[in-house]
């Protein structure tokens, strides 16, 4: 499952001080609360290596006049110091696990400070945040205690109270635990918004190093169930407006990047394949953030892979939203993404033969493939030249990144200067304009000293 | 040059532009009240609003505009940017002008600044209805003070009141003095003397609900237990969640000991 950490010396900090200024009230509630207090720093600190935090794509509304709304757009309540969105209480049910996997710090064999919530718990945390506008709802996910079924059916309980009698419509977003009953995982379905099954590793190979109690097939049963319980819903919402909502945000999925020695050919290959085959609305790639002595995995202080992660989501991005094929960003022979450049501009390197573009004639797909042009920028400027011809001032007003996107434009009047470049020249003009806190590590200069 | 006053509302500043046409007046400026017309060499001309003129301009314009240009044209003019009113009054001459929507002619100037004031109040809002932090009274009413820079509170209100249906709340802009308060009904505009100290430890102990203090320490432990140290980015944090909002922010203000 996830990897969360041991440290709860926030939560030590923090009980410190609470202890002194509630001295006055009830002995009893005190010690309540600090437990509570206690368990959130340590089953939140757990959950946190899972990414995901969309609260986006519902179309649960406020009914009956009761608590929340989740239609429509998602909102981040906070962000963390390291530019995280928060947008969900996301915590564990507890951090008890019956699995040893190498990679996640509530594997069995670790020693942390171990904690369970009760279901009222969670449901009184997420009612108390969600009214105080703290979040946008709840994300729920657990260590396995006991057997799959027996944790899936916390998770659903919880989300059952909340919905059936809290009244709450906000949203609810579960962990589908491999090898729950398909009748645990409907109800779940029933009541959550999203759901999600972590494939935590990009290949069998890797999942069988790391996790040798798991397997892909069991990960990939709940996600075909899922995917045809959704497909099945919306035909009868087709028939009938009235058929209750059944995981309408979808679900998603998460790979542990660089933990081991997949190649983003195989990463964004599996990633495809959970979009074209599972009809997954994300798929989120977490950098590893070393967290054990084991020697599978890189040591404690490598740096968590942060280039290659946002390399990896411009490229699901490109897949998602840009009209690219896997294909194209990726190939046997080149199976990595460039570190240095993003891979839209290195894909336009490698097929200058396409370019230039004309902007003001291209179709707006081809535009969207242009570097330094975004699919908002492209749309803009298929909508602005309509009304007159657009010159290069007129991208710059328009916030397009015209210093990249230059040498790929192609304008009737004198603009050519840029024609001749080689790739290699191009790219390093485009590197050299840019400032980048990551440039020392990529620069090609040799360092004297 | 003449100096159009007008009172400071969305309806008076349509009811200028309609007397504007009016009276064939030209090189404007706007101005919000007679104190803040300042031009010395101008004629002023006062603008009394007139709801029949406003109406009449806003007929006008929903002919030309598509519904996201129009209500984009309000959320302009809450977007409270020095000289809007001007920017808004040459697109609506430009929209009024031409056989066709201009919104989309972003080589035009004007329609490019517009454009640029509506974006600001959108994404004020929106950061509104994410940064907002309740706190409980003990009559249970849940009350959030806000500074924002954009006039949002109208686009916020059905926000509000959709999502929390079944408590009272009260959302209250200091910078402008005025406040929503939903009453389990509706949601009314209400001005309030507010105390200056509100944020002082005596008085948020004397009002607020004895499990408030207890959630916000809840939630100080949650934000910083979310975060994961070694992916450390204060930049990104800053630039998501801007430091003029903190001052309201539970998780950025430190505990403030009630008792």
């Amino acid at each position: 499952m996830e990897q969360p950490i041991s440290t709860i010396f926030c939560v030590k900090g923090l009980i410190l001080k609470y202890r002194i200024f509630i001295s006055n009230s009830n002995k009893q509630s005190k010690m309540v609360n600090e437990r509570v207090m206690e368990k959130l720093g340590i089953l939140a600190d757990a959950a946190k290596y899972d990414v995901s935090c969309s609260s986006a794509l519902s179309k649960r509304e406020n009914k009956n006049k009761g608590l929340g709304n989740a239609k429509g757009y998602g909102i981040c309540h906070a962000f963390t110091e390291d530019g995280r969105c928060v947008s969900l209480l996301k915590i564990l049910l507890t951090n008890h696990c019956i699995f040893d996997c190498a990679y996640c710090v509530s594997r069995k064999s670790n020693d942390v400070k171990r904690a369970a919530f009760t279901v009222q718990e969670v449901v009184d945390l997420t009612i108390g945040f969600y009214r105080r506008n703290y979040i946008e709802g709840l994300f729920l996910s657990s260590g396995i205690f006991d057997n799959a079924d027996y944790t899936m059916e916390r998770l659903v309980r919880i989300a059952k109270k909340l919905r059936l009698e809290e009244n709450f419509n906000g949203y609810i977003h579960l962990k589908a635990i491999p090898g729950a009953s398909d009748e645990l995982l409907k109800e779940a379905g029933t009541y959550a918004d999203r759901l999600s099954v972590n494939v935590e590793m990009p290949t069998e190979q890797s999942l069988k190093l790391l996790a040798p109690d798991k397997n892909h097939k069991d990960v990939i049963k709940p996600m075909e169930y899922l995917k045809n319980e959704i497909a099945g819903y919306k035909e009868e919402k087709k028939l009938n407006y009235k058929t209750p909502l059944f995981a309408p945000a979808g679900q998603s999925t998460q790979m542990v990047i660089g933990a081991t020695k997949e190649s983003d050919l195989e990463i964004l290959g599996m990633a495809d394949y959970f979009y074209q085959q599972m009809n997954m609305k994300r798929v989120y790639y977490s950098g590893y953030v070393p967290i054990s002595y084991d020697n599978r995995l890189p040591a404690i202080g490598t740096p968590v892979p942060i280039i290659r992660e946002n390399r990896l989501y411009q490229a699901d991005w490109l897949i998602r939203y840009y009209g690219f094929n896997v294909n194209e960003i990726v190939g046997f022979n080149q199976p990595n993404l460039d570190l240095d450049i993003d891979p839209k501009l290195g894909w336009a390197l490698r097929n200058l033969n396409q370019f230039p573009v004309d902007i003001n004639t291209a179709d707006l797909e081809l535009i969207k493939r242009i570097p330094g042009i975004g699919y908002l920028s492209a749309k803009k400027i298929v909508a602005a030249r309509q009304f007159k011809k657009l010159f290069p001032e007129d991208l710059r007003k328009l916030g397009i990144a015209y210093s990249r996107a230059k040498y790929f434009l192609a304008f009737a009047t004198p603009f050519q200067l840029q024609k001749d470049l080689t790739s290699i020249q191009i790219k390093d003009q485009i590197l050299n304009l840019q400032k980048s806190k990551y440039k020392n590590d990529f620069s090609n200069q040799l360092a004297l000293f | 040059m003449t100096q159009v006053i007008y009172d400071g509302t969305y309806e008076g500043w349509l009811t200028a532009v309609f007397e504007i046409y009016e009276y064939k007046l030209d090189d404007i400026a706007f101005a919000k009240n007679e104190a803040s017309a300042t031009l010395l060499f101008a004629e002023n001309h006062c603008v009394i609003t007139d709801l029949s003129k406003a109406n009449r301009v806003l007929a006008g314009l929903k002919r030309r505009l598509s519904s996201e240009g129009f209500s984009g044209l309000y959320k302009a003019f809450l977007s409270d940017v020095n000289q809007i009113e001007g920017i808004m009054f040459r697109f609506t001459q430009y929209a009024f002008a031409s056989a066709k929507n201009v919104e989309e002619d972003f080589g035009n100037k004007d329609v490019w600044e517009l454009r640029k004031a509506t974006r600001l109040t959108r994404k004020e809002a929106h950061r509104m209805e994410a940064f907002i932090r309740f706190k409980l009274t003990k009559d249970q009413l849940y009350y959030a003070i806000v500074e924002p820079d954009c006039d949002v509170l109208p686009l916020i209100e059905s926000h509000f009141k959709k999502r929390y249906a079944d408590q009272r709340w009260l959302i209250y802009d200091v910078k402008r003095k005025y406040g929503i308060f939903y009453d389990l009904e509706s949601v009314s505009t209400i001005a309030l003397e507010f105390n200056p100290k509100s944020n002082s430890s005596k008085y948020l102990a004397e009002i607020c609900d004895e499990q408030e203090e207890f959630f916000q320490n809840l939630w100080r432990c949650y934000f910083s237990s979310v975060n994961i140290e070694s992916r450390k980015n204060m930049k990104l944090h800053v630039q998501h969640m801007p430091k003029r909002y903190w001052k309201h922010m539970i998780e950025k203000i430190p505990e403030i000991k009630y008792k």
